[in-house]
């Protein structure tokens, strides 16, 4: 389903800056898993995520969607197969413009675009009835602007346009870290609906151990651009939040000793 | 009677390049300076074809046509050059510059003795009010020449508005506006909003460049310099359209341009008539630019010191 192979990006190259945030990442995903990329600061998993969504080239490795390579495709032509929710809830939806109108656009994604009428009576007919099973009761603000909305309802609405199509891939990007618990109980919930209900092929950053716990049917931890752990069958279904809390530690505990012995090599040798 | 029915004849016609700003300005959120160039390209094209004798309509369709083009290189070189937003219209208005120079081969055509878009309109009318050469509205008299400039341009301005409404709701219309309001969301959204940025310049520019064609055609020449600062005018005219009606709709937000040119083009013929001089009109209308946009800010300040004040005490 999707194969990333050898990927490597080195950001600002040569300068101070320079950032190794993908150091030879391969990574399989089947058809209809749902997988949360775990990490610590700087691991890379955003950037990992970012690669699938085309938001830059990779510096070498290769991209594989459905038997498509997609490595050298740009953002918007990866739209038609890969839907997106951003963390920031504001990143999503264009604010202002109506509920109505930022849904017409994510009903033709990835579709050529034509001369007619964005929305009609039918097309709004059936934004109300999609709108309605957030329970949030938006379908009756259709017309509203989307800025004016609190940013879980603008989140839930833009899960709700990232799956309209039905995405051969949905990426999640920390997308319930930005909201207050409550909220973020809610979209994790509608989340999960969607992904099961659709069965959808997933892939979901996130900062919460709990949801990584709770949600996906697979966890993989990334630490400095690599992934040093992948949880899955039925070591996922073993796997409890002190699991990864004690796999995090044992990561950080590998740079300490790195930076160590580093300096006792040092002291000895130069 | 006159001087309004000049001043809405005016306004009309600047309401082409009004429309164009907005989308430009407010619908893709870009400052396009590419105007004050592809205004003058308008009525440089019409000019210099009608004088050849081609028809008026003709020829103001290949200005709007050859506007669109030079939109199209502003947005090109924003953004397949990576071009700063400014840099590339301004680029783009110095190089129109030489490019109308060419075009007219001087600086200046008299439209003397030539044919109009008008006088279509003016053939019809006499077709229904026989040989008049005078209408009477509320009770003043106007020249039937007049008269009928003032029709076209009202039905000219009517159609515009009425197809940029249509366009703006259409699937293509609605990316265009979303790439103004986030560019990220559109792309996740499989647009290409490079692509959307260079097709709203070259809509902005093809109908700045019908008001110059237009507007050519109505004051009786063009000259090389009547672009300048008419971006800065079109602002003036969008922020007064925004004050007088809003922007709760497309349809709302259209009105509000067409209107917004004509009360300005109105405040102008009152402001000359009082004693105004026309040398210091570019200075009043920047002045009036720069307080629309710093009022809100102060005005909300000044609330907030005011309120703040009443609740400490």
């Amino acid at each position: 389903m999707l194969k990333i192979n050898r990927l490597i990006k080195t950001f600002a190259p040569g300068t101070v800056n320079e950032v190794r945030a993908l150091r030879d990442v391969s990574l399989q995903i089947e058809k209809g898993s749902f997988t949360a990329v775990i990490g610590t600061n700087g691991s890379g998993k955003s950037t990992l995520l970012n690669a699938v969504a085309g938001s830059f080239v990779p510096d070498s490795g290769s991209i594989q969607l459905f038997d498509k390579n997609i490595t050298s495709w740009s953002e918007h032509k990866r739209a038609s197969l890969v839907g997106r929710v951003f963390q920031n809830p504001f990143a999503g939806t264009a604010a202002g413009m109506t509920i109505a109108e930022n849904i017409a656009l994510a009903m033709r994604r990835g579709k050529r675009w034509s001369l007619t009428m964005a929305i009609n009576s039918k097309v709004r007919e059936e934004i109300s009835e999609r709108v309605k099973t957030l329970k949030m009761g938006l379908e009756d603000r259709l017309d509203n602007p989307i800025g004016t909305l609190s940013g879980g309802q603008r989140q839930a609405l833009t899960l709700l346009m990232a799956t309209w199509l039905r995405p051969h891939l949905l990426l999640l990007d920390e997308h319930t870290a930005a909201l207050d618990p409550k909220t973020a109980a809610k979209v994790a919930e509608i989340t999960r609906e969607i992904i099961t209900r659709d069965k959808l092929t997933a892939l979901m950053v996130t900062h919460s151990m709990q949801q990584a716990v709770d949600l996906p049917d697979r966890i993989i931890m990334m630490h400095r651009g690599r992934i040093v752990e992948d949880f899955r069958d039925e070591m996922k279904a073993r796997v409890r939040v002190a699991n990864l809390i004690e796999a995090f530690e044992r990561v950080q505990k590998l740079d300490l000793f790195d930076h160590s012995v580093a300096e006792v090599l040092q002291q000895q040798y130069v | 009677m006159g001087i309004v029915l000049s001043a809405f004849t005016i306004g009309l016609i600047l309401a082409a390049l009004t429309m164009g700003m907005l989308i430009s300005f407010r619908m893709l959120r870009f400052t396009d300076i590419t105007v004050d160039g592809s205004l003058t390209l308008g009525a440089s094209v019409a000019a210099v074809t009608i004088v050849n004798g081609w028809s008026p309509w003709l020829a103001t369709l290949l200005a709007v046509f050859l506007g669109a083009v030079a939109g199209m290189f502003t947005g090109l070189l924003y953004t397949r050059f990576k071009i700063q937003m400014i840099l590339s219209g301004i680029l783009m208005m110095t190089a129109l510059y030489s490019v109308n120079l060419r075009i007219m081969g001087r600086s200046n055509i008299p439209l003397l003795d030539t044919l109009a878009v008008s006088d279509t309109t003016e053939s019809l009318i006499g077709n229904i009010a026989g040989t008049a050469t005078h209408i009477n509205i509320f009770g003043w008299p106007v020249s039937m020449a007049d008269f009928s400039v003032f029709i076209t341009a009202l039905l000219i301005c009517t159609l515009t508005g009425v197809a940029l409404r249509y366009f703006l709701l259409t699937h293509l219309g609605t990316a265009l506006r979303a790439t103004g309001n986030n560019p990220q969301m559109v792309r996740a959204q499989g647009v290409n909003h490079n692509m959307m940025i260079v097709l709203g310049l070259s809509m902005a520019n093809g109908l700045v460049a019908l008001a110059g064609a237009l507007l050519a055609q109505y004051q009786g020449f063009a000259d090389v310099q009547m672009g300048i600062g008419m971006m800065v005018w079109g602002l003036a005219s969008i922020i007064i359209g925004e004050a007088l009606v809003g922007t709760r709709t497309i349809g709302v937000a259209i009105t509000g341009a067409i209107l917004g040119t004509i009360f300005f083009r109105l405040l102008i013929a009152i402001a000359l008539r009082w004693g105004l001089n026309p040398n210091d009109l570019k200075l009043v209308t920047a002045v009036f630019v720069f307080i629309a946009l710093v009022a809100p800010i102060w005005i909300k300040s000044l609330r907030k010191t005011i309120w703040g004040g009443l609740r400490n005490a």
